[in-house]
């Protein structure tokens, strides 16, 4: 039952345009058998002053997240929130978000570890939509509870653990954070609540890209030739390469994650989701600080 | 706490939030943050009056004023930021009208995390209201040094 595509020549170039829908064809699927679209915003309030009608809201905090372990929902947790949501595991899934998107990806690498299969980026997101002019409601949809089966995650193709960065050295990472982040300049000053790390910097030999760059300003994906000058000639990936991208809790480079494996179509490309938080406090891993990205090294 | 009392509008607040079911919590902070009065014209002018909160998530900026000894939180943040927006209102009308030691000395740092508001939107995301207040009450302190 799976919903027909988004033939767009605007997606034909990327290597899983299947992975994406314009607006337009949003607007002109809503309501269809098998489509469930999902908001998912880094604004926990945005989805109740108005979404796209019909749509349901998964929070990463509160939905995703275990509330007590730094991990995510198992696969139990999992099948409950789909279920609740009316989400069934042959439903085409289309998330949407504010900020190009950033927990909107966010949340389809989520539901990718748990091996959801059709699941879809709203290209331009929230801002796209509203841009148009498009409708928004504030009715809150009461879906009919799915059967879910229950599907325990798979981290072992998309995620990356500290170990496994720390096993990955020597090969592409890409550290997605801000450039000040990246060197490590101070960024927090006398009085002002610290950033939730002990260290600053960034893992050594990573190639700083901040997730942002992907996203064209009107919060659109840039095409396939753009996102090569980005990420092939400026941060110098090649096809093949293994990639781990990281931020500071993992949000942002789950962006970059969707960029170079769905659009620019590296196979092998994980999310480290410990990133900055985890590395900037772990005793004796190796940091770089300034805006080069040093050298691996010796083990 | 330091042994004095809670101002009563903060109590108010926290009262109203906490009577509330979780979910029904985030209705609430909707409304407040529907309710965050624009900037006076004479810092709408003055953008650089303005101190812009890093530790949000969303661009907000706030600055306080002291008249007369009396606190008053101007804040501003977009409309794509309602969550932000509301723990401006919140702090915003919580503090309007108290004394300069009221805030500093009545109204605890973690005032934010007592509100029932972690639960319905998550600890990390209260520490943008946290910092916030911090923000708020080192600027009541550099208006009286420099008074």
């Amino acid at each position: 039952m799976v919903v027909e595509h988004d033939t767009s020549a605007r997606f034909s170039d990327y290597a899983h345009p299947e992975r994406l829908v314009s607006t337009d064809w949003l607007a002109a699927h809503l309501g269809s058998p098998g489509l469930v679209v999902v908001e998912s915003d880094e604004d926990v309030l945005l989805y109740e002053t108005g979404h796209i009608p019909g749509a349901v809201k998964i929070d990463w905090h509160l939905d995703l997240n275990d509330p007590v372990r730094r991990d995510y929902i198992d696969g139990e947790g999992f099948a409950r929130l789909m279920s609740s949501k009316g989400i069934g595991r042959d439903t085409t899934i289309v998330v949407y978000g504010d900020k190009n998107n950033w927990w909107a990806a966010y949340a389809l690498w989520v539901f990718s570890l748990f091996g959801h299969d059709d699941v879809r980026l709203l290209d331009g997101g929230r801002a796209a939509w509203e841009a148009e002019g498009r409708e928004y409601t504030t009715d809150s949809p009461e879906p009919e509870t799915s059967d879910y089966p229950v599907v325990e995650r798979d981290d072992t193709v998309i995620r990356a653990y500290k170990d496994d960065v720390l096993e990955h050295l020597g090969k592409p990472l890409i550290d997605v954070r801000s450039p000040e982040e990246y060197s490590g300049e101070r960024t927090t000053a006398p009085a002002y609540p610290d950033e939730g790390a002990l260290r600053a910097g960034h893992i050594p030999s990573a190639a700083n890209v901040p997730w942002g760059k992907a996203a064209a300003e009107d919060g659109r994906f840039r095409p396939v030739a753009e996102l090569d000058a980005i990420y092939r000639d400026g941060a110098g990936l090649e096809t093949g390469d293994e990639v781990v991208a990281y931020c500071r809790i993992g949000e942002r480079s789950s962006h970059t994650w969707f960029v170079l494996h769905h659009l620019m179509g590296f196979e092998n490309v994980r999310n480290y989701d410990g990133s900055w938080t985890e590395w900037g406090s772990a005793v004796r891993v190796p940091i770089v600080q300034g805006s080069e990205p040093g050298e691996v090294p010796a083990r | 706490m330091t042994g004095t009392t809670l101002p009563a509008a903060l109590v108010e607040i926290r009262e109203e939030f906490t009577a509330l079911e979780v979910r029904d919590r985030l209705q609430l902070l909707l409304e407040f943050s529907n309710e965050l009065p624009d900037l006076p014209a004479r810092f709408a002018d003055h953008p650089d009056l303005l101190e812009r909160v890093v530790e949000c998530q969303s661009p907000v900026y706030l600055f306080v004023e002291v008249v007369d000894g009396r606190v008053h939180l101007h804040a501003t943040a977009p409309r794509e930021a309602p969550t932000t927006r509301g723990f401006a209102s919140i702090l915003a009308q919580g503090l309007d009208g108290l004394t300069v030691d009221e805030v500093l000395d009545a109204v605890p740092d973690d005032y934010p995390q007592t509100i029932g508001l972690t639960e319905a939107v998550s600890p990390l995301r209260i520490r943008g209201m946290t910092a916030l207040l911090a923000r708020a009450k080192r600027q009541i302190r550099d208006r009286i040094a420099t008074a």
